[in-house]
């Protein structure tokens, strides 16, 4: 076809290009109404069906947010009730260690202090007043000799006798002050024991308060989960989130260390399940076996710390009886040791493999390589393999608690994290019913573009001047209706 | 295994429960070794060669080595021969057996007036799918200058069925020095050959520094 088929006049694109202008608009104008309601119609199909997902969404949102808030409420209140059965517990303990001997020590210090009253009291008694002789003797001291010798000697009598009175009462006085300083001296130990003793007790009253003090703590947040505030929901959700990526870390360093013990274990096992052996094009039936190991060795410890009741991911386990109980700890710690003592040989024999190898190679090769170290140096590397051996099995078996933590704040994070891509996808399909509804009025405003010559004309033609106002008006509620 | 191999266990492992079994993994080598007239110099470097390949094939893996004389279809040919315990101590100790028992029939082999290398390839085609190993690779350690008797019949197809055909030290003959085609000719027929025997793979490996690109598929 040529490319000068649509022109009307040919040669003459201007005037064709005009004329088919002309045409074109005299057919959109005729079709205006039917093409508004049309874009009108596309608009609504779409902007309609959006909505309704939005809409279906933003509750769908909803519904997990209290789901989520429930759980998380939920999993608080019983984490938060633990904790304060656990203190209470504590602080069970600590009155019963401290306090249950209080009584006695209260019947000791009152014992103390009867006696420290006894000897106060003994320290009050006084010695005996001189008789009432010695004012008799005063007033005869005060009678005139007048030189006569007999009273002269009587007197001198009297003298001598009072004086021998005054210095056995001198030192009768010292003896019995003697013997109260002795008493004073005696309350020393008695003081020093009940100083002590008040002091143990108000050491034993203050760890009380501080214990009472964090059961308090405890109690006010279950009592905001109780109430299910936003508050206590958003500390919870942080504290979820801190817990998922402490757990996440952790379980890091636990691969790690799973590869480690993997890298030892993975080529003596060859040894014992075969080296030629494939499950899939790569891995080989012995490294299965070693991980098998590893994952035995996991499962152990996470009974071990469930029957110990450090975890609680089996219900079952935690629910069994003491006895049941302990006994299965016993059995998940022999397993999980002879594991590890199986570990501990199979690094042995790793290094043992790889110097047979090694050994071989250097038989091989055209130049012979200088002899391994063979003194206690040389052993290092070994004893550390069979170190390592032993220990990762252990080490391996704590990846139950940050196991359990993950378990429990994936669930809080996992419906945060569903809650928002729920509510960024409302968000899309609202955004995109908002932006069809536009476009399908810029269509409709691009479509009167398009036909504006013919427009103009009908309002020319049709507007008097007296109704021009009017019409307009109405032109303006018209195109507002359609927009 | 590295990292990511590890943590790829876990869907490997639950693929593997499923059912999806892999195939067989081991490697088997059939190397012949020409003893005849003056390449026959050459078998130090034979020796090189099966101690890599002892250095390198691991247990459950085959290896032969074969002489090339002037009827080499047949299994008094075979100078050592074994199949690798899966236990790797016990393949350590096979492989140091093989390599004294290789060491010594070195020193016996007579050399050869022909050379048959069509009735080795045969021989070792015939091992090798015994063997019903994954991969299968004959070696062969000549000039790939086959002369056969008058009486001696190799003149038809011969299968050679997803068997890999390595050419190691193909040495220059005095001939070749003058007119390098034939050289090439040489080596071009042994490849169509090989190809059209339904051979997967025709490589020729003159660097013994290479001997990695021996068990290493294209």
């Amino acid at each position: 076809m040529s490319s000068q088929a649509w022109m009307v006049l040919p040669d003459n694109f201007a005037v064709s290009f005009l004329v088919l202008a002309v045409v074109a608009m005299a057919f959109l104008y005729a079709a205006r109404a039917p093409m508004h309601a049309l874009i009108r119609a596309l608009g609504q199909a779409l902007v309609g069906p959006l909505r309704i997902g939005a809409r279906w969404l933003s509750a769908a949102a909803n519904e997990i947010h209290v789901r989520n808030k429930a759980v998380l409420l939920a999993h608080g209140k019983q984490e938060i009730g633990q904790r304060i059965e656990r203190e209470f517990e504590r602080l069970g303990a600590l009155v019963t260690r401290e306090l249950q001997g209080y009584p006695a020590m209260q019947r000791k210090l009152l014992d103390e202090i009867t006696r420290i009253e006894e000897d106060y009291k003994k320290c009050g008694e006084v010695p005996p007043t001189p008789p009432d002789w010695a004012d008799a003797v005063a007033a005869v001291a005060k009678v005139k000799s007048a030189g006569n010798e007999v009273v002269l000697r009587v007197l001198e009598e009297i003298n001598r006798s009072v004086n021998s009175i005054h210095d056995k009462a001198i030192a009768e006085y010292r003896k019995a002050y003697e013997s109260r300083h002795k008493i004073l001296e005696g309350f020393m130990p008695f003081w020093r024991s009940v100083d002590k003793n008040l002091s143990q007790v108000e050491k034993n009253v203050a760890d009380l308060k501080s214990s009472v003090k964090g059961v308090d703590a405890h109690m006010a947040k279950y009592e905001q989960i109780n109430a299910g505030t936003d508050k206590a929901q958003h500390a919870l959700t942080v504290s979820a989130g801190t817990q998922f990526a402490i757990s996440v870390l952790v379980m890091l360093v636990a691969a790690g260390g799973a590869f480690i013990n993997f890298k030892l274990i993975a080529l003596p096992m060859s040894e014992m399940v075969g080296a030629g052996d494939y499950i899939t094009s790569t891995l080989r039936t012995s490294e299965v076996a070693a991980l098998v190991i590893i994952f035995v060795e996991a499962s152990m410890g996470l009974f071990l710390l469930e029957a110990m009741r450090i975890t609680h991911l089996f219900p079952r386990i935690a629910n069994l009886n003491d006895r049941t109980r302990r006994r299965m700890m016993w059995i998940s710690l022999s397993l999980l040791v002879t594991l590890a003592g199986v570990e501990a040989a199979l690094a042995l024999m790793r290094d043992l493999l790889i110097a047979d190898k090694q050994a071989l190679l250097q038989s091989l090769a055209t130049v012979q390589a200088n002899a391994a170290t063979d003194g206690w140096v040389g052993r290092i590397p070994t004893a550390g393999q069979m170190l390592l051996g032993f220990i990762l099995p252990f080490a391996l078996a704590f990846i139950a608690i940050p196991l359990e933590s993950l378990i429990h704040s994936a669930r809080t994070v996992g419906g945060v994290a569903l809650m928002a891509l729920v509510r960024v996808l409302a968000f899309g399909l609202r955004l995109a019913g908002n932006v069809a509804r536009q476009l399908s009025r810029v269509l409709i405003r691009v479509y009167d573009v398009a036909i504006v010559v013919p427009l103009l004309v009908e309002r020319l033609v049709k507007a008097s001047p007296a109704r021009r106002g009017a019409r307009m008006g109405r032109i303006d509620d018209i195109e507002r209706t359609h927009a | 295994m590295n990292k990511r191999q590890f943590l790829g266990t876990f869907p490997a492992l639950l693929l593997a429960g499923a059912g999806c079994g892999s195939g067989n993994h081991a490697h088997a080598v059939y190397m012949l070794v020409d003893t005849s007239g003056t390449y026959a110099q050459e078998a130090g470097k034979a020796l090189l060669i099966v101690n890599y390949l002892l250095g390198t094939l691991e247990s459950g893996d085959s290896l032969a080595v074969a002489r090339v004389k002037s009827r080499s279809f047949s299994e008094k040919d075979i100078l050592a021969k074994a199949t690798f315990d899966t236990r790797p101590s016990q393949a350590n100790a096979q492989k140091r057996a093989f390599r004294e028992k290789v060491d010594a029939s070195f020193r016996q082999v007579p050399g050869s007036a022909h050379t048959d290398i069509t009735g080795g390839l045969l021989q070792g085609a015939e091992w090798l799918n015994e063997t019903g190993a994954g991969t299968r690779t004959i070696i062969v350690f000549s000039d790939m200058q086959e002369e056969l008797d008058k009486v001696t019949q190799r003149s038809f197809p011969i299968s050679l069925k997803n068997i890999r055909v390595v050419a190691v030290n193909v040495v220059k003959l005095g001939t070749d020095n003058v007119d390098p085609r034939r050289y090439l000719g040489r080596l071009e027929a042994w490849e169509k050959r090989v190809v059209k025997a339904g051979a997967s793979e025709w490589r020729v490996i003159n660097d013994l520094q290479r001997l990695d690109r021996i068990l290493a598929r294209s």
